[in-house]
Formats: structure tokens, C-alpha cells, sequence
């Protein structure tokens, strides 16, 4: 009996385990070159890196009689050492507000923009592939003529306008055409797994070339409805994960949109990643909200959700975090984190 | 040179006494309260900084100097844009172009450790360069656009409560000796934050309005040896000291409308106060506003130098002053788009 006892007690202290790790800012941009918010970091098959980052300023052109975005989002290929390699997509029509970057079996690069409400694949060179979504033609800036030129105001420009894009919030509106989308991931046959996201609370399903077969989901708390779904990630078996943010929970459904299970425990999931290989693991990130230094922690699981340890928390330093917006688990122990509030990816080495 | 100085300096003197009974309230307000200070005779380096061909400043925001004498200017261009100058003023090099966090300029300092601090209004952060230039620290959080539209449309829109981690069009930065952070926020809020030097949040102090310990406009901080905190509470015309913990100490009050102010290096520091002519650009404020004020750090004025206007040796509304050295002053200056470099001269003054 003792001995059961004690092994009781030694899995749940396993369960709260540290896992103990190592963290490097090895991304090095060219002189004259800034990273700004680190939104979306990805590997591929080579270990490059891929950012998606905030940076710039997104700008609304004045003068005409529509109000038009601009700007703001770029896209960065390091290598693995992180030496500098490339930039794709420099003055896109979509890279607006960047949310996610992700990179398929095929070495494709795919960025999700939240402004834009897009998501485009690029092949690794950088040459569009496939747009998803429209880019609303135009901007609403307030009352028509009202708005007041302000002494300089926060940030302007960028946010989602009144096209055929911007359903009403939380509609779950079913169709081709995303509302402030989030993340993107992919099962094993290339279809393609949109949440979406920060306007509509649901996740739409598309084949791999593009052509809508499903959405699922809609705003509340209920088995199958989300709050703010903000980061997707799908196992081997074709299984979807959502990070259901708002609702402190990852929702699983199977390949079709059927719901399975909701894991908790892990606080309130803002990015979550699956690795790759014979035995899956999932992360997930109870990131800080940019105005705190509350949580910050991520999370090691089984992908039935059992928790295995965490590691990390919120602040400035290395080795903190300044709310996740991504992780990147394809190279198993090895992580990479973008961080909203620090400007940065860093690189974690578990040594669980 | 030294005669035509001084009668200026006594017609500046004697058109004031005649002026002050017929002083409009507007100008009253901003007339700083100090009588018969002392003016210190002081020059200013023609055209000290060399910018390169197809290069302009605009407004000059923010300047700030590091240990070797480099200059850092801060400027609202067609972009907010910061620049490095060496100690003579030639051009050296462009740090953060088209950063996420530059779009209003407001401040640049420098710690002791050479790294570069900018403080942006625009986007509600202060950001912290490494003397390579590198971003290193962030406090603050640029607001998302697709929520900056909204905001910036809103503008009459209610301030909401002041958060540790977010700034309402921030101010002005400054550290003590132990590296913790004081940040001045600003116009909207009405607060001085403190930070430990890996940025967590240690305490705040202030709320709008006038009573003792309250701000209205925090638009310029300093902090002396000691780890007290001199604010410039620009639109109460008066100078609050807190201690290190942001406790109450003092007021200055007789020192017009504090824009800038500036504590200087070494063993015996000294306090410098800005009453800057106004941005409105309203001609008629140039009698009671423009000049500098010398002080000890208990308040006690030892003199004061300048006034009004564009050209070389007067001031344009100076936004921010560097320190330097206690006779060795930069300001940047809104109206006139310059840095002017400052040499004071007391001794002559005393004689």
C-alpha cells in the first residue's frame, strides 16, 4: 500500500515537474533591420526558421474618397543557425497584421493575417501559391468625415473593414471568407484547418486546393462553440486541436468537425503545437496578456491531456516570455517561441 | 560683446516691470512666479549638427547624450526617426528605422550604461536600444491597429484606468543609480511608474488633477543621486520631487511651466527647468516664456538664461534637455526643427 501511495504521490508531483531548459536569442536581422512583435515563428524541414512579424507601420492612405490599409507585416527566413537568409513577400497586398506563419510537409510557407483576414501559401522561394480569403477593399474609420485628426493618437490603419469578409461577430459564418482569422494547420492529406478566429468563432475546413468543404462552431462556451479560437494544431490521425482560448480550454474534434473531448487544466491556451514523430506530444502556452506579467507558462501534454510538466514564465529577461503568440514544436525538445511583447524568438532546449 | 549682453539683458528687465501690470491672465498663467533671477550668460555653437546631404530633421523632440559626448536626437520627420551625432555634431549613423515602436516621437535619454532609450507617444511604448543599437528591452505595448482605429477615431473617448504594463502616451524615462525604471505617463494617463531593471512593475504614484502628490501633464522626469524623482508637472507650473518609493517631497512652483528638465552629472548636481514657449506658437506668451532656470536640487534658483524665438540663442519651445555637464547643455527644440548645443558661462555672470 505504501508503495502505492507513494507512487501516486510521485505522479502527481510529476505532473507540476519544472522541466528544466535552456533558451537562446539567436535570430540575427541584417544592420538597419528590426524585428518587431514576433506573431508567427516555423521551421521547416531544413531547421530554417520562418518569422511572421509585426513591424513597420501599418498606414491608412488619406485623400481619396475610400480609406485604404497598408503595411505593417513582414515575412523573415533565418537559417538554423539563425543567420539572416531571406525576406519573401515584401510589399504583399495582405501583410497587414501578421497572426501565424506555418510551414507543410512540402517545405510551403503559410501566413495568417488577422487584418487582411487572409491566409496565403507561399513556396519556399517566396512566390504565391494560393491566397485564401479577400483583403476588405476598404477600411471604417468611424463616422464617414468624423473623425477628428488627432494629436497622434495610437497606431492607425490595418483593421478589418466592412466587405463581404466581416461577418457579424460571432456568427460562425460559414463560408469562404475569414473575420479576423488566427491560425492555420494541416492534417496528413494537405486539408487545410482555419481558425478563425478573433471575429468569427469557428473552424473552417478546405482541401488542399483551396476549396471549401466545412466550418464548425460558433460563439459561447458549449461543447463545440469558442472564444476566441486562437491557435489550431492536428495529430497524425487527422485529430484538431483549438486552442479555445476565452473558454481556458483545448477542444478536440476529429477529422470532420465532430467534438471529442475538451482538455483543461493548462490555464488559458493562447498557442499550442503538436510534435512530430511515433509518439506526439502537445504543447500549450498560458501566455501573459500583453498588460501583465501574470501566468506565462507552458505546458507539456499527452495528447489525451494529461499533463507531463511546464516550464517558463512571464517577464523581459531570457528564458521568459513575453506573451507567446507561437510555438513551434517540429524539432521535439527543441522550441521556438515568438513573443508579442519582447520583439523576439527564442530558441528553448528541454532537458525534460 | 559683453556690454551689448548686459543692456539687452536690462532692457529685457526693464520691459517686463513696465509690462507686468498690464499682463493678460493668459500670459499670467504661464509667467513663471521667480523675481529678479540672475541671468547667465551662455552661448550657443552655430550650426552644431552636420546632417548629410538629402537628410532633415523635424521637429526636434528628444536629445540626449551618451558618455563619449555623442549626441542622440529623437525627431518627428515625415517619420518618427533617431539619429547618433559624435561630440563635434557630424553624422554618424540611423538606429530603429521604421521600428514597429517609432511613430511619435516624445523622448530620448541615455543611461549610464550607454544604452539608448526612446520614449514614443504614438505608440505608448519606451524602448530600450543596447549601444549596438539592438532592441533589448520593451516596456509598453504599441496598441493592435485593428484597435488603433478605434482609438485614434475616439479620441474623446474615456481614458481607461492606468494599467501597470500599458501607457497612455508616455513621456519621459529616467533611471536610478540602482537601474530601476521611472516612466512619466503621461497625457493620458497622469501617473509616475517605477520598474525594477528587468522591468516588473514595483509601484505607481499620481492621478489627475492638483492637489499635492496628483499631476496634470508629467511631461518631463529626472532622477538625482540620491534616487529621488523630479517630475515636470507641466500643466500645474510646478516641479513635484518624490522620493525613490514615489512618496511626496516637495514642490517647486516658481519656475513657470516645466517642459524639460535635466539634472546634471558629478559630486554636486544641479537642476535644470525649461518654461518653454508654447507649441501654439501664440507670439504674444514670448514676454513671459522661453527662459531656462538653474537650480539647486532643493529648489534654491541660481540663475536663468534665454528667451523666445529662432534664432541662434533663443529657444523655440524646448521639449528636451540633455545635462550634459553642469555649463554644458543640449536642448531640442519643437518650433525652430533644431538641436542647439549650449555653453553657459556663470563666472562671467557672478562678476
Amino acid at each position: 500500500m505504501r508503495t502505492i501511495a507513494f507512487l501516486l504521490l510521485a505522479g502527481c508531483a510529476f505532473a507540476q515537474t519544472e522541466i528544466p531548459y535552456d533558451a537562446s536569442d539567436l535570430l540575427k536581422l541584417p544592420e538597419h533591420m528590426y524585428m518587431g512583435e514576433a506573431a508567427g515563428v516555423a521551421t521547416d524541414s531544413k531547421g530554417h526558421i520562418w518569422v511572421y512579424t509585426r513591424t513597420g507601420d501599418a498606414y491608412a492612405t488619406i485623400g481619396t474618397s475610400r480609406t485604404f490599409s497598408h503595411g505593417g507585416g513582414r515575412i523573415f527566413e533565418f537559417d538554423r543557425t539563425g543567420k539572416f537568409v531571406k525576406e519573401i513577400g515584401q510589399g504583399s497586398y495582405a501583410l497587414l497584421f501578421p497572426q501565424a506563419i506555418h510551414v507543410d510537409a512540402q517545405d510551403n510557407v503559410w501566413i495568417v493575417d488577422r487584418a487582411s483576414n487572409m491566409v496565403i501559401k507561399f513556396d519556399p522561394s517566396g512566390r504565391v501559391l494560393m491566397p485564401m480569403g479577400r483583403k476588405p477593399e476598404e477600411i471604417f474609420v468611424g463616422e464617414r468625415g468624423g473623425g477628428r485628426g488627432g494629436r497622434g493618437g495610437p497606431g492607425a490603419g490595418g483593421a478589418p473593414g466592412r466587405g463581404r469578409g466581416n461577418a457579424l461577430p460571432g456568427a460562425g459564418s460559414p463560408g469562404d471568407l475569414f473575420n479576423q482569422p488566427a491560425d492555420v494547420a494541416f492534417d496528413s492529406a494537405g486539408n487545410i484547418f482555419v481558425a478563425d478566429g478573433y471575429g468569427n468563432a469557428r473552424v473552417a475546413k478546405f482541401d488542399k486546393n483551396g476549396w471549401f468543404i466545412k466550418s464548425w462552431g460558433s460563439r459561447g462556451s458549449e461543447p463545440g462553440q469558442f472564444d476566441h479560437p486562437q491557435s489550431i494544431a492536428v495529430d497524425s490521425a487527422g485529430n484538431v486541436y483549438v486552442a479555445d482560448h476565452g473558454n481556458q480550454r483545448i477542444q478536440v474534434f476529429d477529422n470532420d468537425g465532430t467534438f471529442k473531448t475538451a482538455l483543461t487544466g493548462v490555464g488559458a491556451p493562447w498557442a499550442i503545437c503538436i510534435t512530430p514523430g511515433a509518439h506526439q506530444y502537445l504543447y500549450s502556452s498560458n501566455s501573459n496578456a500583453p498588460d501583465s506579467m501574470d501566468n506565462g507558462e507552458i505546458y507539456k501534454m499527452e495528447l489525451d491531456g494529461r499533463v507531463l510538466g511546464k516550464f517558463g514564465r512571464a517577464g523581459k529577461l531570457l528564458k521568459e516570455f513575453g506573451t507567446v503568440n507561437a510555438i513551434d514544436c517540429r524539432g521535439g525538445n527543441d522550441l521556438f517561441v515568438g513573443e508579442l511583447t519582447n520583439w523576439r524568438v527564442q530558441k528553448l532546449t528541454l532537458h525534460p | 560683446m559683453k556690454p551689448s549682453r548686459c543692456s539687452a539683458a536690462l532692457l529685457v528687465v526693464a520691459s517686463l516691470a513696465f509690462a507686468q501690470s498690464e499682463l493678460t491672465p493668459a500670459q499670467l498663467r504661464l509667467k513663471a512666479k521667480a523675481e529678479n533671477v540672475p541671468e547667465i550668460p551662455f552661448d550657443s555653437v552655430p550650426n552644431f549638427l552636420k546632417l548629410p546631404p538629402g537628410l532633415y530633421l523635424g521637429e526636434g523632440i528628444g536629445v540626449a547624450t551618451n558618455s563619449k559626448g555623442h549626441v542622440f536626437v529623437y525627431t518627428r520627420s515625415q517619420d518618427t526617426r533617431l539619429f547618433e551625432f559624435d561630440a563635434k555634431g557630424n553624422y554618424i549613423r540611423e538606429i530603429g528605422e521604421g521600428l514597429y515602436g517609432f511613430q511619435f516621437a516624445h523622448a530620448v535619454r541615455v543611461d549610464k550604461d550607454d544604452n539608448i532609450w526612446a520614449v514614443d507617444e504614438g505608440t505608448n511604448m519606451v524602448i530600450k536600444f543596447n549601444p549596438a543599437g539592438r532592441v533589448v528591452m520593451l516596456l509598453g505595448r504599441r496598441p493592435e491597429p485593428v484597435d488603433g482605429v478605434k482609438l485614434s477615431v475616439g479620441f474623446n473617448a474615456p481614458v481607461a484606468p492606468a494599467q501597470p504594463y500599458t501607457f497612455n502616451r508616455p513621456t519621459d524615462v529616467a533611471w536610478d543609480a540602482a537601474g530601476n525604471i521611472f516612466v512619466s505617463d503621461g497625457y493620458g494617463n497622469s501617473r509616475v511608474v517605477k520598474y525594477d531593471k528587468n522591468g516588473r512593475f514595483i509601484a505607481s504614484v499620481g492621478t489627475k488633477g492638483s492637489g499635492q502628490g496628483q499631476l496634470n501633464l508629467p511631461h518631463t522626469l529626472a532622477v538625482d543621486a540620491k534616487g529621488n524623482v523630479y517630475v515636470g508637472d507641466r500643466s500645474n507650473s510646478r516641479i513635484q520631487v518624490f522620493d525613490n518609493d514615489l512618496s511626496f517631497k516637495a514642490i517647486y512652483d516658481n519656475v513657470g511651466q516645466p517642459w524639460a528638465v535635466c539634472i546634471t552629472p558629478g559630486p554636486h548636481q544641479y537642476l535644470y527647468s525649461s518654461n518653454s514657449y508654447p507649441d501654439s506658437n501664440n507670439s504674444t506668451m514670448a514676454a513671459v516664456t522661453g527662459e531656462v532656470y538653474k537650480m539647486e536640487l532643493d529648489g534654491t534658483i541660481l540663475g536663468k538664461f534665454g528667451k523666445a524665438g529662432k534664432q541662434l540663442g533663443q529657444f523655440s519651445t524646448i521639449h528636451e534637455m540633455d545635462c550634459h555637464g553642469e555649463n554644458e547643455l543640449y536642448v531640442a527644440e519643437i518650433g525652430a526643427w533644431r538641436i542647439q548645443k549650449i555653453i553657459l558661462h556663470p563666472a562671467k555672470g557672478e562678476k
